[in-house]
């Protein structure tokens, strides 16, 4: 991996490495935060799941296509955006427990602490992971279709 | 000292703005500038109406009490419903890039007079 | 307050009608972001720290995804004939719609008052019964959960919907394979199979 790392030809150059390398471990540091604390601090799942997904477009934009699709697969994207659905939409089914559709049957807890307020933690993480994977996929799937589509206008103006 | 109306109209001239871009302009891509900027507008009309003078974030910290919260919070339900259409936004620009990047595969041109004459 | 609001609003107007009106594409782009970061400060100002948030990453990936958009193709839309009809129809529907919309903020709340029917209870016992400290996160997952539920499935629906778009075909030439499957037969094979066909020339049904 450090070969797709330290490859010259894709990619931009070695400051823009270099910072980006330093920088995106602080970038989805923030974005987890902002995803577990969202019932805390304003945020929540869907602006940290954005986040997260900028921070691998910058890592797509710095080393190149192939290494992000090393650390994250577009299968697995979409293994991922899948079970993120999934697991929000059994969280409300699963409120059936507590005797109505989509009710909050975890024990409340205190205010101000981070395991409170029930579900809302957990529905965050399950969002924040649906929103990330979603947009990482579209944006690979873009970037692709750029390269197939100006291959295929030369073909045809050649022949 | 300003009208109270103002901040309002002002937000539906960015909306007829906006639609009057999707509608009279021949460019796909200024079309979709046009639904981006309807939206922008719509989102701020409506926290616009949600807001309350002299007001606090309705986040509650730890030396706020909630009877303060009663007293000075500003609207939160316009904020709730306005998040989730920012991110409604982002996805159906998706699907229109998508769609435009198809139709330029084909086509070969951005205009829609162009695009317009059906072919068989 | 209302001073800064009102000059942000304003910049916002001259923002987007640059953003209307220019000749190149990324060019307008950028005034596209320029006032979706203006709008991010004017939901600050709104004391909604929440969307500003949402609102600044949401406009950096819509740059994005605009940018990659036009940055591979031609970069002008010059525009060929002056369609007259669409330019002077909308100018008189929206000012129609501009007459009414004067007439109608009159009616709304006064700026600064808001109306709280619903939301006196959210703000005085959202804490207490969901010990969140966020009320509009208390909102949207636990009050309003199944708007939040459509929300996830519209998201979810036009991400599928755009892989759908760009999915990669074939190699074989396109017109081709699209005719072929819609069964519409080239005139070689018409008259091949049916001979050939002596034609009025005139389609009046009827006598000569």
């Amino acid at each position: 991996m450090d070969q797709l790392a330290a490859d010259k030809s894709k990619g931009m150059t070695v400051i823009v490495k270099t910072v980006v390398r330093f920088v995106i471990g602080i970038i989805v540091m923030f974005g987890a935060y902002i995803v577990a604390y969202g019932h805390i601090t304003p945020g929540g799942g869907f602006a940290g799941g954005v986040i997260l997904a900028c921070g691998y477009i910058i890592l797509t934009l710095a080393f190149g296509r192939e290494l992000a699709l090393s650390k994250l697969s577009d299968t697995g994207a979409s293994i991922l955006d899948n079970t993120g659905a999934l697991v929000f939409a059994s969280i409300a089914l699963l409120g059936y427990i507590g005797g109505a559709f989509f009710m909050n049957f975890i024990d409340h807890g205190t205010l101000f602490h981070l395991f409170s307020a029930g579900i809302i933690p957990l529905c965050n993480v399950a969002i924040g992971i649906k929103v990330t994977a979603s947009l990482f996929a579209i944006f690979i799937a873009l970037s692709i279709f750029g390269r197939f589509i100006s291959k295929i206008v030369e073909e045809e103006e050649e022949e | 000292m300003i009208p109270y109306w103002l901040l309002y109209f002002l937000t539906l001239v960015i909306f007829v703005l906006g639609l009057y871009c999707l509608v009279a302009k021949k460019n796909i891509i200024k079309k979709i500038i046009g639904v981006v900027i309807t939206e922008y507008s719509i989102n701020l009309f409506l926290v616009l109406i949600g807001y309350r003078k002299g007001g606090i974030a309705p986040i509650l910290l730890k030396d706020i009490s909630e009877q303060q919260m009663a007293e000075k919070g500003v609207d939160p339900l316009p904020q709730a419903l306005v998040l989730t259409s920012i991110v409604i936004g982002l996805g159906v620009l998706a699907l229109m890039v998508s769609m435009v990047l198809r139709l330029y595969e084909k086509y070969k041109t951005f205009d829609m007079s162009e695009i317009n004459d059906l072919k068989g | 307050m209302d001073l800064y609001l009102l000059i942000l609003l304003i910049f916002m107007i001259i923002g987007s009608i640059i953003a209307i009106e220019t000749k190149k594409l990324l060019s307008s782009v950028i005034s596209v972001g320029v006032v979706g970061f203006s709008l991010s400060i004017a939901f600050l100002m709104l004391k909604a720290p929440d969307i500003a948030i949402t609102q600044i990453v949401v406009e950096i990936l819509i740059l994005v995804v605009l940018i990659r958009a036009t940055i591979s193709t031609d970069n002008t839309a010059i525009e060929k004939h002056w369609d007259t009809f669409s330019f002077v129809s909308s100018l008189i529907f929206f000012g129609l719609f501009l007459v009414f919309a004067f007439l109608a903020v009159h009616d709304l709340n006064h700026f600064g008052h808001p109306l709280l029917t619903v939301s006196k209870r959210y703000l005085a016992e959202g804490p207490k019964e969901t010990h969140a400290a966020n009320i509009v996160t208390s909102i949207l997952l636990d009050y309003r959960g199944y708007d939040t539920l459509g929300e996830a499935t519209v998201l979810f629906t036009s991400i599928v919907g755009a892989f759908v778009i760009l999915r990669r075909r074939g190699r074989k030439k396109k017109s081709d394979q699209d005719m072929e499957k819609v069964g519409i037969l080239q005139d070689e094979d018409i008259k091949k199979n049916f001979g050939e066909i002596e034609g009025d020339d005139d389609g009046s049904t009827g006598g000569r």
